[in-house]
Parts: C-alpha cells; structure tokens; sequence
C-alpha cells in the first residue's frame, strides 16, 4: 500500500531530489542563491512557460495520440499577436484592435489544433506523421508572416496587461496581487498557469468528455464500443490543445516582446517531456495535469540550476535528455509487471512470456 | 523400480499479495500420458503454468523433470528444459515464413549466419509429424488459418525436442473439423512417448483426449486420476466445490411481441442480406461455424459496421447504423473480444462498467463520483464480481470477472436487446451456469437476449429460437425444440 503511494508520487519524488541535488550542488559549488524566493519567482515563471501548452499536450497523450506540431504552432500563434500589434492602425480604437488580435491568436492555436485532429481522424494516419508534417507547415506559414525573420513589436503597441502576463523575477510589477509569506508576490504567468491547470484538471476528471479522453487513449476500440463518437471527440481534443498552445504564445510573446516563428524548433519536445516527466504515458490512457506542471518544473530547475552553476548548455541537454530516459523506465516499472526487469534481460524468448 | 515421472511438480505455493495463488499444489505428468487440467478460472491453472514456464517463481515446492531438479529462470529455460506451452492466442511471427517461425530461437546458426538448408529436413519433418507435409516452408504463417497456424505452433516445438506440450484451451477458437485433426495428432504426439497437458473447459473434449486428469480449485489440488474412472458431475462438482446438479439453468420466460425487426441486412461482406425478427421476452440463438458471419451480423446491428443495405427497426421505428442511434434504441453489444473490446484493461472496474453511460451521473456537465461508484459497487455485488472494489483495475480480475463485469456494462446502459457475441467462451462451467440463469432472467422481464455460440449444447438448452448462419447468410430459423445437434451442424456447413 505504502510502496505504491510512493510509485504514485514518483514525479513529485523526482522533483524533490532534483531540488535538492541544485540545492546542495549550489552549497557547495555555487553562490547559494538557489533557494533564494528571487530565484524561484523565476523557475516558477518558466515552468509556466512550458506548462500551459504542456497542459494540451497532457489531453492529447491521454487521449492516445501526439502533437510535434505543438511548438511551431505556438510561435505561430506568437507571430500573428506580434504581427497584429505591429501594424496596428493609428485610427482606430487600441482597445478594440487588441482585442481583435487576441481573438485572432486564439483562433489560430485552435484552428492548427482543428486541421491536426481533422486530418488523423479523417486519414487515419497516425499523429506521430501527421503532427510531423503540420509542423513544418506551421513553420512555413510564421515565416510567411514574418516575412523571414522577427517580428517586432513597439512596445507602446503592447498594452500593459501583457507584458506583465510575464514578469519573471521582477517583484514590483504583478496583474494580480497574490503573495505568499516568504516568495513575496506570485508572478502572473504563474497565476495564469495554475488557473488553466485546474480547469483542464477538472474538465479531464468531472466532466464525460474527459472521461472519453481517458476510455479512448486506454483502448479506443472499447471506447467506441460504449458509443463514444472517436472522431469527435478526437477533433475536439486536439482542438481543445490548440487552445492552451494559443495561451502559451500568448505568455511566449509577453516574455520576448516579438514574434520568432523559428523559436518553435525544439519547444514540442520541452512540452512532450514535461508530460512525459509527469507520468503521461505515450501509450495512452494515462496522464494528469500536476504531474505535467512538476514535470515542466523539473526541467526549468535543471536548466536554471545548472546555469548558476554555470554549467555549459550543451551539458544541461544530456541532463534532461537523461532524466527523460530514466522517467520513462521508472514509469514502465511502476505500471509494468514485476517481471519487467526479467523480461528485458530474456527479450529473445519474450515471445512466449507475453500472452500468459 | 518405476522410472522417474516426465514431470514432478511438488508442494508449488505463490501467493502475491493477500492472494494465495497457489497453496501445495502437485502436478505430475507421465511420458506417453495425456494428463487434463481442470478448474475454474482462477483456479490457479494458469499460474501453475507461469511457474513452469519460468515466468513466476514459486514461494514453495520443488520440480523435477526426468528425476532432475528444475528450476526456470525463463521462457528460454522452459524450452532447453524441453517444455513447449501452446497458449489461446498463438505466439507466432505472422509476417515471417513457416520455416521462420519454426527456427525462431533454436540455436542452429552456423558463425552466427542462419544456414537455411541446413536445418531444412528439421522443418519438414516436424511440419510431417503434425500432419503439414503439404505445407511450403516458405509460406507466410500470417495468411494461415488458426487451426493451421496452432500446428504449426506443436511442429516448432517438436523442431526444439520437446518433451512435453501444455496446451491452454486450443480449441477455443478452432471449427469442429480442426478440433478433430488437433485430437488426432495429440494421439500421435502421446504414442511416441511425449507427455502432455491439455488445458479446457469442455469435459466432453477432455474425455475424448485424456487418460488421467487433476483438478484445481481454489489454488489447491483437489484431486487427481483416471478419467474413465469418474462422471462429468463429480468433476464438475470437485471443480466448484458443491453439488452442480443443473448445468443449464432455465429461468421461465415468455416470449412476446415482435420487438426488432432486421430486413435484408447487408454488410460488407457479411451478413448478407439477413432477415430476422426478434420478440420480447425471447432468448435467440446463433449457431453456426467461426466465420460464418455471427460476429459481423451482430456488429452491423449495433451499427459498429457500416449497414450497406437493409433495415433496423426497432419497435417499429428504423434506427439509422451509428452506435450512438443503435444504443439510445436500447441494443447492447458484448464483445466477443473481450480483451480486446470487450473492456479497457487499464481503466477501473468503475469506469468499464460506467462508461457507455456517464451522463446519468453529470450535474451541470459535471460528473458525481460518489453516486457513480454507489451504482458501480451494486452492480458488482449483484453480478457477484470477485474483486476488492471498484477502483480495481480490470486487468487483474480472472477471465470469468472480467466477463461478468462486461455483461455489468450492458445491464448498466440499461439495453433492452442485448447481442451476446460468445458470453461464455474460456469461462468455466460454475460461471457458464450463472450467465444462463442471468439470461433468462432479463428475457423474464422482457428483454431480448441474442445469444451467439459454437458451444451447441448451451444453445439448444437455453434459448427460445436459433437461427443457423454460414456464408454470411441466416439459413433457417426454427424454435430451439425443433433442432438437433446434427440438424444445427448440417445447416451450418450447407
């Protein structure tokens, strides 16, 4: 009983050793500012970066499928906000136009979200291909945006709100006055990613749909044989995704202040792990929105705790790359059988093991 | 002196967990000897299996093989020690050749490069031995029928110089005229000395192959001996532990008026163009051989495959083929996979059973848990589920609950014409007995039972009317008292 509440808290487990390796690391090597609240104001406000899109990303991996799209879409979604806000007209009303351009990077996250889950549903490809190919063409089409290269916006063109969805560790300048007794005020990226948090966690626990998420990721021929509509609630899902991807471009573009749409390169993988770190299974049929946000924290501490340290990037990379590795083992070995390990060792005659 | 047994097992516990699987069980097989393995599921037959196979290792107890001590580390182990397990669903590479297949793991490489010709007389002379001399060593294993591809399963394991063969119900999926070769090479494999275990369910067949048996029960060897020597009521009786005096139950019911009616249902290929009327009240059988179209006739009614022609109509309303239309009509499917299909594995007993019905616990589109789990917990006690609660995940219940629990999902959906693809197939005979009354019950409150089986003597006894397929077409309907065994088997091959 005990033995498996601590499988379960597994990704929390891992958090706290990661801390406190950095911690004692930092003791030792560093300037000892780890633990310091300036600090982790700022691990606390690029884990959010990281785990608002994740928070579609969890949706989709329970669901069963996969979105390499995730990242381009993002910066995409980052490019025509940017875009909107440059050539915003001097006639009319700031309110309105920013408005509109909201509405607009909203529906973009929705509509990549939309094109991916009409195309797996209708092709019957497999998201891992049809994700790679949107990716490109998300990429394509920012660049067409930005004409090849970054969008700037002036930042009398940004309004106040947004750049201060992300503040980093700026204690001064906050949306929402929130505070805790010994980190001082909560950023509002931070704020922002919680409330999202809870919905989707809400949403995938009391509502039908999200209990058709989870049926169809487990086994989708069961799913449809309970009457699920698949393709519905595939499409809906992946549109759904798109969504949070729209509000990560959203706090993407308040922490640069510009639209890069080759930023994206490279982000899907940063929010599959997080996922992945948080206990998703790429399987299908499992997943949960804390462990995403852990998950995204324990990259975020990696990569600042290894800068303080002033560790090389490219060293960082082969630590996350590792401890992705290592996670997904453990989750194997936690939802496996306990001959998992057996079963490796004699993989030649697994043949025969497996059907018992 | 008599020679040591082929095979000893002795004194074999595992427990995991609160569970004890097996508590000092002893198995013992003779060379040239077909021994039966009897139990319910759960029994721990199939655990017993794992531990000679390696896959589990034994609290207890200690196993000998020709007088030599034992002791499997793994499947590999297992198949040195010269023990070949031919399991239900077929461990073969269906893209690689026969030949393949068959050399698969034996150490015959030359340098470690596979010399073919080499070991070319090894393949046909197991391929001969099983009665496959027809067969090219080249053909590919996936475009083979079942039955060709479980003997070609036994040619592997005699290709390794098996000693032993443990089959684990391998006629579960066979047609009639497979079952017989399969028992005729069994008799072969015993004449020249091998010793085997045959697992099944069905005693008329284990008293065709069979020369001593042993029954499990609870975990624990109940008995064990000559199978001419005992009556299929005292075996089914040491199976379920009391006195097991009706194998049919029958609940009285009265069939009444027309409920649905099918015209010229056409799928793709089949059914084709099946006709059919179903009454209240009635238990309707179909018989016929394995692809014969039962399957698809009762997934083109639930509208899980397309409709390419006919009609649904339920009391009197046509119902267009979605699952969704088909099931607020009041049809409920049971998988004949129930692995597969049937339920998802890795979700929770609660959740399998609740599934095609959430929507009864949303307040405000939010779901209620504690109402969901309230109902959950009811159904399991009343289909008298063995598990611990609700939250239990499906994957670790025997094959007999796992049944139960998907005949719980189509009583909670509330359907009132319940298809029944093969509810009793691998399920034990205590269990068998428990979905026959539970069929009668609900065709007593006025419910339509379609009752899909291979298993001819349960048909016959529980249902009302049984219609005979094959090809793909409903041959001749007629009421269940009308039938005979011969009568059902010659429309079926018609």
């Amino acid at each position: 009983m005990i033995k498996k509440l601590l499988w379960q808290l597994f990704p929390f487990l891992a958090f706290v050793v990661v801390v406190l390796l950095f911690t004692l690391a930092d003791m030792r090597w560093g300037q000892g500012k780890f633990l310091s609240a300036y600090n982790w104001r700022g691990i606390m406000s690029n884990a959010s970066l990281i785990a608002v899109p994740a928070f579609g990303m969890t949706m989709i991996i329970i669901a069963g499928g996969i979105d390499l799209s995730a990242g381009t879409a993002l910066t995409l979604c980052g490019t025509v906000l940017a875009v909107m806000l440059k050539v915003l007209p001097d006639s009319t009303n700031f309110a309105v136009w920013v408005s509109i351009a909201l509405v607009l990077m909203v529906s973009t996250g929705v509509l990549c979200g939309l094109i991916n889950g009409l195309l797996i549903s209708m092709t019957n490809v497999v998201p891992f291909i049809v994700t790679l190919g949107t990716m490109t063409i998300f990429l394509g089409i920012g660049q067409i945006l930005a004409k090849e290269s970054t969008v700037y916006a002036p930042s009398e063109n940004i309004p106040d709100w947004m750049s201060l969805c992300y503040t980093g560790r700026n204690v001064d300048q906050y949306l929402v006055p929130i505070s805790v007794p010994g980190l001082g005020a909560i950023p509002t990226s931070v704020i922002i990613a919680v409330v999202l948090g809870l919905l989707v966690a809400g949403l995938l626990r009391y509502t039908v749909f999200g209990r058709n998420v989870f049926a169809m990721g487990s086994s989708e021929s069961t799913a449809r044989l309970c009457g699920v509509n698949i393709p519905l609630t595939r499409i809906a899902t992946y549109s759904l995704a798109g969504f949070f991807i729209a509000m990560g471009g959203l706090l993407y573009f308040a922490n640069v202040k510009n639209g890069n749409p080759n930023d994206g390169t490279g982000k899907e993988l940063e929010i599959i792990a997080a996922v992945v770190l948080g206990g998703g299974s790429l399987a299908g049929g499992r997943g949960s929105i804390l462990g995403t946000m852990i998950g995204a924290l324990i990259i975020t501490v990696i990569r600042s705790g290894c800068t303080q340290l002033q560790i090389p990037n490219t060293y960082t990379l082969i630590m996350i790359g590792g401890i992705i590795i290592v996670a997904v083992i453990v989750d194997q070995l936690r939802h496996g059988s306990p001959e998992w390990f057996f079963r490796l060792i004699t993989k030649r005659a697994n043949h025969s093991a497996k059907s018992f | 002196m008599p020679a040591s047994a082929l095979l000893e097992m002795r004194g074999i516990s595992k427990r995991f967990g609160p569970t004890q699987a097996l508590d000092d069980v002893t198995l013992v097989v003779q060379a040239g000897e077909v021994l039966a393995l009897i139990g319910e599921n759960g029994a721990g037959k199939s655990t017993l299996l794992k531990v000679l196979s390696g896959a589990h290792r034994a609290d207890a107890g200690s196993i000998k093989i020709e007088g030599k001590s034992y002791l499997p580390r793994g499947p590999q182990a297992a198949r040195e020690a010269g023990i070949a397990m031919i399991y239900q669903e077929l461990n073969l590479a269906p893209d690689l050749s026969v030949e393949d297949n068959i050399l698969l793991g034996l150490r015959g490489s030359v340098g470690g490069l596979l010399i073919r010709e080499r070991q070319r007389d090894r393949v046909r002379q197991a391929l001969d031995d099983v009665g496959l001399a027809d067969l090219a060593p080249t053909e590919i294993v996936g475009e083979q029928s079942v039955a060709t591809q479980q003997l070609i399963e036994v040619a592997r394991a005699l290709a390794s110089d098996a000693k032993m063969i443990l089959f684990d119900e391998p006629t579960s999926s066979l047609p009639q005229r497979d079952v017989q070769r399969l028992f005729e090479i069994i008799e072969r494999l015993k004449q020249r000395g091998l010793g085997l275990v045959y697992i099944s369910h069905f005693l008329e067949e284990v008293r065709r192959v069979a020369d001593v048996y042993s029954v499990l029960r609870d975990g624990r060897h109940v008995d064990s001996g000559r199978i001419d020597d005992v009556t299929d009521p005292e075996i089914v009786s040491k199976m379920v532990g009391r006195n097991v005096d009706d194998l049919f139950p029958v609940v009285p019911h009265q069939p009444g008026q027309k409920r649905v009616s099918v015209r010229h249902l056409q799928g793709d290929p089949y059914p084709r163009q099946v006709s059919v009327e179903l009454r209240e009240g009635e238990i309707f059988g179909v018989a016929g051989l394995v692809g014969s179209g039962r399957t698809e006739l009762c997934r083109a009614l639930f509208g899980l495959d397309p409709n390419d022609g006919g009609e649904v109509r339920v009391d009197g309303r046509r119902v267009y083929a979605s699952v969704g239309m088909r099931m607020r009509a009041g049809l409920g499917l049971l998988s004949e996979d129930r692995k597969g299909e049937g339920l998802a594995q890795d979700l929770s007993i609660g959740e399998n059973i609740t599934l095609g019905n959430l929507k009864k616990y949303t307040w405000m589109g939010l779901l209620r848990y504690a109402k969901r789990d309230r109902v959950a917990e009811d159904l399991i006690k009343r289909m008298e589920v063995k598990a611990h609660s609700s939250h239990q995940a499906v994957a670790e219940l025997s094959g007999g609950n796992q049944q139960k629990v998907a005949i719980a999902r189509i009583l909670h959906q509330e359907a009132e014409i319940l298809l029944m693809d093969e509810p009793t197939k691998g399920i034990d005979v205590g269990t068998k007995a428990e979905i026959y009354r539970m069929m009668g019950g609900l065709a007593s409150q006025g419910r339509t039972v379609v009752f899909v089986s291979s298993y001819l003597p349960e048909l016959l006894a529980v249902c009302d009317r049984i219609g005979v397929m094959a090809r793909g077409e409903m041959k001749e309907v007629r009421a269940a008292a009308d039938w005979t065994e011969d009568e059902v088997m010659v429309a079926a091959i018609a």
